[in-house]
């Protein structure tokens, strides 16, 4: 259980204007500026919950989950964490959670794999049975089995993120922090970590906290998601209930044979003609105002259809949409 | 303590996969101390003593701070790293681990080339400790020891708040390297021969001289005072202030962003 209310917390950064005379300036006198990176933040995430924690760069994102891993301390504000506070009893605290930061390893880089592993079993004082079996799970779960007695250097960057995912379960922590787990990956290996991830969730009961710019990461893993922006909790809902406020407009590609009289479809309230050219067209309606078929209808009348596809919402287009109506 | 032997040997098993820049790191380390060493054997070729100190009386001084530091180095010089483990986000890797951040911090980076200036300090200690003419009764051994130890132990209490230092600003950490290793350069003389001011502050402020000055002056039987033998155990007190900051600073951590 993770319960955070009213977190805030700001940085004291200087500033000085460009140029060698400011900096000069700036040697003798400095002007200090207060960002608010999170002003009030307040949500509460069930046991074995899978939650999408997203937002724009600089929205705070990675300051509440620094919070949340004991990292940084806020200004104000309550986090407990499993019965704890995690400034308070970090090292207490830490053995429940595990955390992978996409762009940074956790893995000590010239030694095997392997060694690394024995290593964090004997920080987190894991026992060695127990260790075993996490081991052997991982390693068939994640294809790790050729990559153990490589050192970290020589891994490829897929091959390396499903090393850092099993180096931060190895103490089957019951809270998984996964800061952009899959940034930089080919298809492949996205897929195969997506997998485990929610393979994890479901089998295992690990609460998993996401946060990524990659909104396919979000459809393809979370129920739930937080929008955070400008230091606040936006959004906290439901994905596929988003995707239904939001998929108000439809998508339908055609592929046609005949003139289209692009003047009709625009005349027509709720249709906007995206596209037009060498017998395809882009149409986005308002499902507010028109039904699929009747613009189906409507374009059959007109010209040959050949071929058609209608298509909701993306939830990057989503995201976009939500940035938008927050002004984010 | 056994985790720190793991930690030991995993940087070692990293440092040896560079197997030339090892050893040679290691004798570069032992040459560059050989260097100090023949400066102070020039100026005692021009003068037969500084403030009445032979050189091998000088010899033993500057072997025990070396010993000190090289131990306090080769332990604690991940502190040396810290300002840049903040701005590379490897600190934040050390808060989500289950043990304190000042150990992870001294498992972090084990500088084993400092090796070279080990073995070197250790040379010219066992050579100082025949030429410098003192009657080595197990109390003044013991001193000796202590002088060693407890150097270290002040010397690391400079380094945790230089660490501590850096959660403030991560510029101008310059000036604490006068007393880090400035520590070391000065402290090849015994540190009365910088006047009394410098004494007093190495002694009241940052107590440098407590492990070597003041049992210095017992072992070469310049002061019969025993009280100078305990001194170097006083001097590691020094370490709680430095703990206390260190603490203050931890807490002010800001982080960087992601």
């Amino acid at each position: 259980m993770i319960e955070v209310s009213n977190l805030t917390k700001s940085f004291r950064v200087s500033t000085r204007e460009a140029g060698f005379k400011n900096a000069v300036r700036a040697l003798i006198k400095r002007k200090y500026e207060y960002i608010q990176a999170l002003s009030g933040i307040s949500f509460r995430i069930a046991d074995g919950e899978m939650v999408g924690y997203i937002g724009p760069n600089g929205a705070g994102k990675s300051t509440t989950i620094k919070i949340m891993c004991g990292i940084l301390t806020p200004d104000s504000g309550e986090c407990e964490i499993c019965g704890r506070i995690p400034w308070k009893e970090r090292t207490r605290h830490v053995r429940d959670i595990g955390v992978v930061f996409g762009q940074r390893s956790q893995l000590w880089w010239d030694v095997p794999v392997i060694d690394s592993f024995e290593l964090l079993r004997d920080i987190y004082k894991v026992e060695h049975s127990a260790y075993r079996k996490t081991l052997d799970e991982l390693t068939q779960l994640l294809n790790l089995n050729r990559l153990l007695k490589t050192p970290t250097r020589n891994l490829s960057l897929g091959q390396r993120m499903r090393c850092e995912i099993a180096a931060s379960l190895i103490h089957s922590p019951k809270v998984l922090f996964l800061d952009e787990p899959t940034i930089g990956l080919d298809a492949v290996s996205k897929i195969a970590v997506r997998e485990f991830i929610k393979e994890r969730n479901r089998n295992s009961g690990t609460t998993v906290i996401l946060t990524t710019h990659d909104m396919q990461d979000i459809e393809a893993l979370t129920e739930r998601i937080l929008l955070i922006g400008r230091g606040r909790i936006l959004l906290d809902g439901n994905m596929r209930e988003l995707k239904q406020r939001f998929s108000r407009h439809k998508k339908i590609a055609v592929a046609y044979a005949g003139s289209l009289s692009s003047d009709m479809l625009s005349n027509c309230d709720g249709i906007t003609v995206r596209e037009e050219k060498m017998g395809r067209a882009l149409i986005v309606l308002d499902s507010n105002l028109l039904t699929v078929s009747e613009v189906i209808e409507m374009l059959s009348k007109t010209v040959d259809i050949k071929d058609i596809s209608v298509e909701g919402v993306t939830a990057e287009e989503m995201v976009v949409e939500l940035y938008k109506a927050y002004r984010i | 303590m056994k985790l720190y032997g793991k930690f030991f040997l995993i940087n070692l098993q990293s440092q040896m996969q560079y197997k030339v820049s090892f050893f040679l790191t290691i004798a570069g380390q032992f040459l560059a101390s050989i260097s100090t060493f023949l400066s102070l054997l020039f100026i005692f070729s021009r003068f037969p003593e500084i403030k009445g100190f032979t050189l091998n009386q000088v010899l033993l001084c500057f072997a025990v701070v070396q010993m000190a530091f090289s131990f306090a180095e080769c332990f604690a010089r991940g502190f040396d790293r810290f300002p840049s483990m903040i701005s590379n986000g490897e600190f934040d890797r050390v808060m989500v681990r289950p043990r304190s951040a000042i150990f992870q911090i001294m498992a972090y980076k084990m500088e084993f080339a400092r090796l070279g200036r080990f073995f070197q300090s250790l040379c010219m200690l066992i050579y100082a400790m025949i030429a410098c003419g003192v009657f080595w009764s197990l109390s003044k051994l013991a001193v000796l020891f202590l002088m060693i130890i407890c150097g270290s132990i002040i010397i690391t209490g400079l380094f945790l708040v230089y660490a501590g230092l850096t959660f403030f600003t991560v510029e101008g950490l310059e000036f604490m390297n006068i007393l880090t290793d400035g520590g070391r350069e000065f402290g090849r003389y015994p540190f009365s021969v910088y006047g009394k001011e410098v004494l007093k502050f190495l002694t009241y402020v940052v107590p440098l001289a407590l492990y070597q000055y003041y049992p210095l002056m017992y072992l070469l039987g310049k002061s019969d005072k025993i009280l100078y033998g305990f001194l170097p155990p006083i001097g590691t007190l020094f370490i709680l202030p430095c703990f206390a900051f260190w603490r203050f600073g931890l807490h002010r951590y800001k982080s960087t962003g992601s």
